[in-house]
């Protein structure tokens, strides 16, 4: 995994793990190479960075943005698409629970004293129920490297547990969804990837409006 | 099991292992931690040791039992010295690997087992293969990780699992992965090193993939938690697989 240059001056003096954040990224400590710099794909990113205020608080922020990305896919666009079968349970159950973790990541954020990212507005490009589930695959296994990617840099034990709890919840969601479309629950074999912040924007950052 | 007078549970804790444990409600996070930490600990005297030729005498020795039977207790020869060349936080972290390790050669057992039975059989045979090799990787990657932290990976426990119908299977393995999933999760706030950390939760998900697949096959929730998966203690997983134990 490639080291992202360190762009962001705000960041260059907080902590991880002991080390400076430049330290840390030069080092390669992490093997995850869940590595944070502002890129130049969205305003949004930017904008994500300077109202959380580093730490904790930006990383689920940007978890957040994940959460209400899903959370609005499942609850408004399966409306729009329309849907049937398993893949309607699906949207119901997999929709209300994306809500749960807006909701949670929401609080969390709050609690570590950071600002929760206002809720983006988000586009869909699925026009029915084989694009819509082609999607919702997409955006749960980007979920899951995702949470992956960024969960070892957490300062706090507590909110690492938090993390947790929701990714499993997304592997579980990302199975279900490739079954139903006959791809392997299990696309990465034994070993789900962690991912980078710039290769989850890859997938998720054209879905961001503003 | 010595029952638990912990505060966070309102129930009693039964004293027979439960084959199909659910994961207990999560208690506050400081308690849940100390806890497991004395858990933690008595795991790894056993991990750690050379002598650990009893998977049941170490299983015994990590809830804390006094009453391990004298067969099984002269049949180990637990070390009251871990090895000392390693950080305490690798220490920490070895016993969590061999405690992972151990389960995942107990759920590679079990998927042997089932694909020997030819249960299964097309699609559904071909997934079950998968994630046996899948767990047999978990193996693989786990034992090396204790070596790489200079601890002695735990020996390969003997299993018995119960392979009758294809419907009694299927739930078994709905059951084995749920408890695989919450094991990893009730770890990861316990694992000192990122590069351990990363690879546990790179495992994690996959047994909650395992877990939601075999819950289509059953026609059972992927998420049975709902929104939060819960996490378990390990001597919560420990009693629970008990019953799995040869």
């Amino acid at each position: 995994m490639s080291n992202q240059e360190l762009t962001n001056p705000e960041l260059t003096g907080i902590e991880v793990h002991g080390h400076t954040r430049a330290s840390f990224i030069l080092r390669g400590a992490l093997a995850a190479g869940a590595v944070y710099g502002t890129t130049a794909v969205a305003p949004f990113v930017s904008q994500a960075l300077a109202v959380s205020g580093g730490g904790d608080a930006e990383i689920l922020n940007f978890a957040l943005t994940l959460e209400y990305l899903e959370a609005n896919f499942y609850e408004v666009k399966s409306k729009q698409v329309g849907l049937s079968g398993m893949a309607k349970t699906y949207a119901k159950e997999f929709g209300e629970e994306e809500e749960q973790h807006v909701l949670a990541l929401t609080a969390a954020i709050k609690q570590l004293g950071g600002t929760p990212v206002a809720k983006p507005t988000f586009v869909f490009p699925a026009t029915n129920q084989q694009s819509f589930l082609a999607l919702a695959s997409v955006l749960e296994n980007t979920g899951v490297g995702a949470y992956n990617g960024a969960a070892p840099s957490l300062q706090s034990k507590a909110v690492l547990a938090s993390a947790g709890s929701i990714v499993q919840i997304e592997a579980r969601h990302a199975a279900a969804i490739n079954l139903l479309i006959s791809k392997s629950p299990t696309p990465n074999g034994g070993f789900d990837k962690p991912l980078t912040k710039t290769q989850v924007l890859a997938a998720a950052g054209p879905l961001i409006k503003k | 099991m010595p029952v638990e007078t912990g505060t966070e549970n309102q129930a009693p804790q039964r004293e027979a292992p439960q084959r199909e444990s659910q994961a207990p409600q999560p208690a506050g996070i400081v308690e849940r931690l100390v806890r497991d930490d004395s858990d933690r600990k008595r795991f790894l005297k056993m991990a750690g040791s050379a002598g650990a030729a009893s998977f049941g005498a170490f299983v015994l020795a990590a809830c804390g039992s006094s009453k391990s039977s004298t067969t099984a207790t002269s049949a180990s020869a637990p070390a009251s010295t871990a090895t000392t060349s390693s950080s305490s936080a690798s220490t920490g972290d070895i016993g969590i690997l061999n405690y992972a390790l151990t389960l995942e050669y107990l759920e590679t057992e079990f998927y042997s087992k089932v694909i020997a039975a030819k249960l299964f059989s097309g699609a559904v045979g071909a997934l079950l293969e998968d994630f046996g090799a899948q767990e047999a990787s978990h193996v693989a990657a786990l034992k090396a990780a204790v070596i790489q932290l200079g601890g002695t990976p735990a020996s390969k426990p003997e299993g018995k699992f119960p392979i009758t119908t294809a419907a009694a299977t299927a739930e078994l393995a709905y059951t084995v992965e749920n408890l695989g999933a919450s094991a990893y999760l009730g770890q990861a706030a316990l694992i000192q090193s990122p590069q351990v950390l990363a690879s546990a939760l790179a495992i994690h998900t996959v047994e909650a993939r395992h877990a939601a697949t075999l819950g289509t096959l059953v026609k059972k929730s992927v998420t049975p938690d709902g929104a939060f998966a819960k996490p378990a203690d390990m001597s919560t997983v420990l009693a629970a697989v008990k019953p799995f134990l040869a």
